[in-house]
This record gives C-alpha cells, sequence and structure tokens, in this order.
C-alpha cells in the first residue's frame, strides 16, 4: 500500500456517479483457490471455494448475478449450464446467472458483463466467477477441447493445436525482428520468479536460464517453459455499485476505470499481421480512453502468458514496447516486480497455472490485491492503477480491463 | 485404532524359501526413444528386462517357484497352495497355477488359483498364504509375483514395462529363513491404471498415478505398518517399494524417512525394469540375498486401481545358510543380452503378421 495515500492516477471523482451517468464499479471483493492438480474436488466444490472466499471478502455481500467464465466444462466434464448450478450450490438459487465463453479470454469478458450490468444500474452486486476443471481428463482430450478456441474448419481440422499455433507465431517473431533463439526466456524467468512467495501458484520455484535452455520442446521453437501448464482453478469478484459498497472495510477501495473487449479475425491465417494482435491493441486504447488513463500512468500490466509470446506481443500491442521490442523488456529485467512495468506479479499462467477460463479472474484478483497494497512480499510499491488483458485463442479475443485504486475510500 | 489394523497370524509365519527370476533380454531405455521421440527426453531407467520367444509368466514362474523350493528344502508335495499373482497371465480362463504347480510337483493335494490386482496381485498372493499357514489349514504356501509387462508402443510405460518376479515360499516361522513380523494392507478404488478385458494394452491417467495413486497409498500403508508395529525408518536395515520407475520409490523412501543406502539394495528397476506384480517382490530377492540375521525388512508393494500391501520381516540365522542353494539375482541381472528395437517388437509379438 501507497503509505502516503497518495495516488499516481489523475483522475479520480471519489464519487459514485460518473459524468457520464454511469456507476462507478468497485471491485468489492476477490477470492481464489490454488491452481494445481484438484484430483479431489470437483467442478462445483472448486468453483464454491473461490464464491465463499470472494463474498466473504466482500463483507458477506450477496449478489444479484453471477456471471460463470467457462470454457471446457461441456467437453470436459459433461456439464454445461453452469449459471444455475453454480448459483445453487452456492446458495444463490434464483439470482439471475449464466455462462460466458470466449475461451482463454472469457473470465475478461465476464466481467465485462458485470461491469455492464452493475454500471447500467440493473444489478446492484454482481459475482463473477472463473472456474475450469480439467484435470478429470487426459492430456489429449484436454488439448482436443481447448483446439476448439481455433477455426473449427479451417484451423482444428488441419491439426492446429493452441500449442503448435504459438509456435508458429514465435517462430514468425524471433524471424522478423532478428531476437535470438532464447529471447522469450525472461517472461518465464520473471513468472517463476513471482510465484514463489503465491501460496496459489502451482508452480513456486524459481528456474534458472540454463533450465529454460535444456527444456524439451513442445513445437519447435516453443518449449515446454514456453508453454503454461492447464490445471484445476476457480477465482471470484464482487463487483458493486460505489454507493452499495460495505463501509466496514478498511482497505483501500478499487474500481474497474475501464473495461474493453475488441476481436480480430478468428483464424491466424486471417490475420494480415498475425504479430500485431490487432484485439489486444484496440482493447487497451478502449479501456485506457474510458478510464482516463495514459500508458505511462500504469504501474502494473497482468498480460495474457499462457504462451511466452503472447507476453511478448502483449507488451507491444499496449504500448509499452516497440514492434519488436516486447522480448527486450524481458532480457532487460523491466518486466520484474521492481521493473518500468511490471507483469506476472503472481507467477502468471506460467508458474501460477493456467486455469482457462478462470485466468481472467485470477489476473483481475490479483490486479486488485497489488493496488489494495495486499500482495505481500509480490507487491508492487505505489501501484495505484493496473492493466489487465487476457486473450482468446491466439488474440482473436481481447478483453482488458484499467484497475484504479480508489485514494480517498467511498 | 490403527493397533487393531496390523495383521498377524495365531501362527508365526516366514519365508522357508524364496527365488527370482529374470529373463535374459534387456531393451535399453534410449531404444524406445530413439524409435517414439527422436531420442529426446528424459529416460525413466537404463534398461528393462524383456522375456524372450519362449517364455511367459508360466516358465518365468516355474523357474522362481523351483529357486524358492530349492532354498527351502521342503519337498514340492508338502505344498498345499500354487498362487500366481500377474498381469500377463497367458490364458484369461484356465489357470497359470495348475501348470506351475504341475510342473515343480506340487499337484495334486494342493489349492491352486491366479491372482490380479495389477502390481500386487503377487503381493496379495503372499497375503493369503499368511493366513492359509498361519491358521494352521497348511504348512507351505507358495505365492509368485510374475509379470511379463505390456506397455502399448510410444506410451510412456513402455520404456519400462519389463518382465521377471519372484517366489515366496510361506511356511512356519521357525524353519524360515526370514519372519513376518505382521503386515498391513490399504486399498481404496482409485482408478489411476488399468485394462479393459479383450484389451492388449493397459491405459492410465497420467499424472494421476502419481500423487492420489502410488504416494498415498505406499505413504499411508508404510506409516500405518510402522505405527502399529512401533517401528521407525531407522528400525530397518533395508526397505523396498514398488518400482515403476526410478523416481517414485527414490522419493517415496525419502519422504517416509528412508535414507538412499536403505533402498538402494531393492531398486532393481534401474536395470530390469518396472517387472509390475514381481516389482517388490523381485527386489526383496536381492535384499535376502545380502542381509544378515536379524536384520529387519520393510516391503511396500503398490497396485493399480488401488492398494498396498506392507510387510515387516526379519532376517534369521538360516538365510545366510540357505541362500546359495539358488542362483542370486544379481546373476540374472548379469546376464544380460542387449536387443533393439526391433528384436523386441519381435520377442513381444507388436508386429501383426496377418
Amino acid at each position: 500500500m501507497n503509505p502516503s495515500g497518495q495516488s499516481r492516477s489523475s483522475s479520480n471523482s471519489g464519487s459514485a456517479e460518473r459524468p457520464n451517468g454511469r456507476s462507478q464499479v468497485l471491485v468489492a471483493g476477490i477470492g481464489m483457490t490454488p491452481v494445481g492438480e484438484h484430483w479431489d474436488v470437483s467442478l462445483r466444490n472448486l468453483a464454491l471455494d473461490a464464491m465463499n472466499a470472494a463474498m466473504e471478502d466482500a463483507g458477506g455481500l450477496r449478489p444479484d448475478a453471477l456471471y460463470v467464465a467457462n470454457m471446457l466444462a461441456p467437453a470436459l466434464s459433461g456439464q454445461s449450464h453452469l449459471g444455475a448450478l453454480l448459483a445453487d450450490f452456492a446458495g444463490l438459487r434464483g439470482i439471475e446467472a449464466a455462462t460466458v465463453e470466449a475461451a482463454g479470454a472469457s473470465g475478461g469478458v465476464a466481467t465485462r458483463q458485470a461491469y455492464l450490468a452493475v454500471a447500467s444500474g440493473a444489478v446492484e452486486a454482481a459475482l463473477v466467477l472463473g472456474v475450469e476443471k480439467v484435470t478429470d481428463k487426459d492430456s489429449g482430450q484436454v488439448e482436443a477441447a481447448l483446439a476448439t478456441a481455433t477455426d473449427a474448419d479451417y484451423e482444428a481440422i488441419q491439426g492446429v493445436t493452441a500449442g503448435a499455433q504459438a509456435a508458429l507465431l514465435m517462430r514468425r517473431y524471433l524471424y522478423e525482428h532478428g531476437a535470438p533463439q532464447y529471447a522469450l526466456a525472461g517472461f518465464s524467468l520473471v513468472a517463476h520468479e513471482n510465484a514463489v512467495a503465491n501460496p496459489n501458484a502451482m508452480y513456486r520455484k524459481a528456474i534458472s536460464l540454463e533450465q529454460y535452455s535444456k527444456a524439451p520442446m513442445v513445437s519447435d521453437p516453443l518449449n515446454t517453459f514456453d508453454a503454461a501448464p492447464m490445471a484445476d482453478g476457480a477465482a471470484a469478484l464482487i463487483l458493486t455499485r460505489a454507493d452499495a459498497r460495505q463501509h466496514s472495510q478498511s482497505r483501500p477501495a478499487v474500481e474497474i476505470a475501464g473495461s474493453a473487449v475488441a476481436t480480430a479475425a478468428m483464424a491466424a491465417h486471417d490475420l494480415t499481421d498475425p504479430l500485431g494482435l490487432p484485439a489486444g491493441a484496440a482493447s487497451v486504447q478502449a479501456a485506457l480512453a474510458r478510464a482516463a488513463v495514459q500508458t505511462e500512468q500504469i504501474d502494473l500490466f497482468e498480460l495474457h502468458d499462457r504462451f511466452s509470446i503472447f507476453a511478448a506481443l502483449s507488451l507491444e500491442a499496449a504500448g509499452f514496447a516497440e514492434r519488436g521490442g516486447g522480448w527486450l523488456l524481458a532480457k532487460q529485467a523491466e518486466i520484474s516486480l521492481n521493473g518500468r512495468i511490471p507483469i506476472c506479479t503472481y507467477g502468471g499462467s506460467k508458474a501460477r497455472g493456467e486455469p482457462g477460463a478462470a485466468t481472467g479472474i485470477y489476473q483481475l484478483a490479483e490486479a486488485a490485491s497489488q493496488l489494495q497494497g495486499r500482495a505481500g512480499k509480490n507487491q508492487v510499491s505505489e501501484a495505484s492503477v493496473a492493466l489487465v488483458q487476457c486473450l482468446g485463442g491466439a488474440g482473436a479475443t481481447a478483453a482488458t480491463h484499467v484497475l484504479r485504486r480508489v485514494s480517498n475510500g467511498i | 485404532m490403527s493397533e487393531n489394523h496390523l495383521m498377524r497370524p495365531n501362527r508365526p509365519v516366514g519365508f522357508a524359501g524364496y527365488g527370482a527370476y529374470i529373463p535374459q533380454f534387456r531393451l535399453p531405455a534410449s531404444e524406445v526413444a530413439r524409435i517414439w521421440t527422436g531420442g529426446q527426453g528424459g529416460l525413466p531407467i537404463v534398461e528393462k528386462a524383456v522375456a524372450g520367444l519362449d517364455e511367459d509368466v508360466i516358465t518365468m514362474s516355474i523357474e522362481a517357484a523351483r529357486n524358492a523350493l530349492a532354498r527351502s528344502g521342503v519337498s514340492a508335495s508338502e505344498i498345499r497352495a500354487v498362487w500366481v499373482g500377474s498381469e500377463s497371465h497367458p490364458y484369461a480362463v484356465k489357470p497359470t497355477s495348475t501348470v506351475v504347480a504341475e510342473a515343480i510337483g506340487a499337484t495334486p493335494h494342493t489349492q491352486a488359483a491366479d491372482w490380479e490386482f495389477a502390481c500386487k496381485a503377487g503381493t496379495e498372493a503372499i497375503q493369503a498364504a499368511i493366513g492359509f499357514v498361519g491358521s494352521g489349514m497348511a504348512n507351505y504356501a507358495l505365492a509368485i509375483g510374475m509379470d511379463t509387462a505390456q506397455g502399448r508402443p510410444g506410451d510412456a510405460l513402455e520404456y519400462t514395462a519389463g518382465a521377471g518376479g519372484a517366489a515366496f515360499l510361506l511356511g512356519p516361522a521357525e524353519t524360515a529363513l526370514c519372519s513376518i513380523e505382521g503386515s498391513y494392507s490399504f486399498a481404496t478404488d482409485t482408478p489411476d491404471f488399468w485394462r479393459r478385458a479383450n484389451e492388449t494394452y493397459p491405459e492410465h491417467g497420467e499424472r494421476f498415478t502419481g500423487e492420489p495413486a502410488y504416494f498415498k497409498h505406499i505413504t499411508t500403508a508404510a506409516h500405518s505398518l510402522m505405527e502399529s508395529t512401533g517401528t521407525t525408518p531407522s528400525d530397518f536395515r533395508y526397505v523396498v517399494f514398488h518400482q515403476p520407475n526410478t523416481k517414485f520409490p527414490l522419493r517415496v523412501g525419502k519422504e517416509l524417512g528412508f535414507r538412499e543406502d536403505q533402498i538402494e539394495t531393492g531398486l532393481l528397476v534401474p536395470e530390469i525394469g518396472n517387472t509390475y506384480a514381481g516389482s517388490a517382490m523381485v527386489g526383496l530377492t536381492a535384499i535376502l540375498d545380502v542381509a544378515e540375521a536379524g536384520d529387519r525388512i520393510l516391503m511396500v508393494s503398490y497396485g493399480s486401481g488401488a492398494g498396498s500391501d506392507a510387510f515387516s520381516l526379519q532376517a534369521t540365522p538360516l538365510l545366510s545358510v540357505r541362500r546359495s542353494a539358488a542362483p542370486d539375482t544379481l546373476s540374472y541381472i548379469h546376464r544380460r543380452t542387449e536387443i533393439d528395437y526391433a528384436t523386441y517388437a519381435r520377442f513381444r509379438g507388436k508386429l501383426v503378421t496377418q
């Protein structure tokens, strides 16, 4: 937490009403379960743990609507209709509830739906839950289910998987920018370093460049340390209107200052500029504009690092690096907790673990923790504005949020 | 509570004899990697033992049983049960055990049965034999764990699925080479590895075979046995676990508080592979080949599906007198003919010729 209570961000009305008539939306509570191989926990129990934790964190606030971010339950658990199932299981029978699916961007897109509902005044408090249960099926089945996030008729049918697609982009990136073989190593190293102190992380171990360089190939040039491990996890947020927030909370309030979703061509071969991440760039610009925040004011960036190449592309698309310069930020340690633009501050998908549709919610919960000064050893000092982005597929969907600490409380 | 779970017969029981058998052919793990991964990736063992064209669980069981009988000095006609635990019984219907019993001269006044519990079918047979002898129903019962293990070509299991096993003749403790102080069995419905009826190769739940399966069952069984016998790892000179690869038994031993020098004597998996139902038992034979009177030994098997049998054993003065009556286990390991993947494919019937 910033001891002086000063916010580095300029615009902060502190009022429940925004000039455009929309209500200010706060993150009133967060909940995260450890990411990992939860052999003995079912989808619904995993979800329940996160929902309960978020509601408790919000001072027992009971939500009026539930937005579930999930991609794989129909394919891997034989379960759709998660809205009704999980609302009931959480003791919220009767409330409005539905699933939002946008592949790896599901968490961010569900949060945007909840944000719109609360901001419009239609819903007073919304629960956003991201949950994914993958370890009940073997890796081939999981890989096939994940490949449904590509264009089934033109990509998946040719045998494209998420890893193969990322490897193609990585190969192109190294070629276009003349980057060396281990150019992206820094992303994996920083993620693992940041996961050491995160009790919810799957791999709480730092790794060395030597370990990275010796890792077996998944899909040349992408090795196992370029790929995040798919795992079970659930995370939840409670969003409320500022005037509905429990006044008992002593920690600083965090608002969703900007929220945007953009899409791009679904199939990678339909993108005129495959390394440009157009949806990522467009959603960042829109979210920053809504928040009236400049790139320079951002204190940390929770980005999508399912594969290391996306970390480089996201940094460039968001404007933190020149085109082709994203990997240099990793090399120059500018993405570390005390660097110019810290990323993956709790380990990211690489080391925290990658729970699919839940990832976007973990990112938002982690960013909110940073802004509230609750990040412990992972604390980014004086963090007051965070950019949070998750991607679906190879960037066909991008959901971006700007979180901001409300310095004077509500 | 745990005191009640210790199994100990009214009449003390021990191993009257023991015998190993390991076929001579070896397939280096690097050969499997050469064919399937272009030589990339880590290798779980050095090499595995492969049965020859004229070998199966029946012939190998007979070899081990003859070794066990030779060390015991007991006449085969005194045996009242011949039990063979395996995942590779040559017939789906028709016992392995009757052929073995006939071959060693234990028929016809004998019980004969085949056991199945993935990789702990052999120690199941030991548990049952303890009851048979311990109750006084019989003086001698033969328990065998033997496999020519299956692994689907290219699967992680193909590196390790080996061939071999051991036979133990259970008899009264007073004339045994090794006494059984007590045993404990732990079983749950845990579907980590299976082979359905009429299928050629087993399937497995990948990493699920580790923590909730192998480690949980072995650790619980070992803890429970030590707790109920009032022992700690330092009370044992040797320990042997089921050995699906080199890493798992070393790690579970360390987690339980055993030193590597307690584990290494019985750790045969790097040289012979995972002999499934024979794995922990053939490891025990290597320990009995060198143990001295009074040495305590802990054996914990693991069978997928899942369960563990844990045994607290103690070598008697007779062991060193009798063990030279049969070839020791190291001599089988050193009897080594390396083969390539093509020969392995032919030996194991992996080429479909019609």
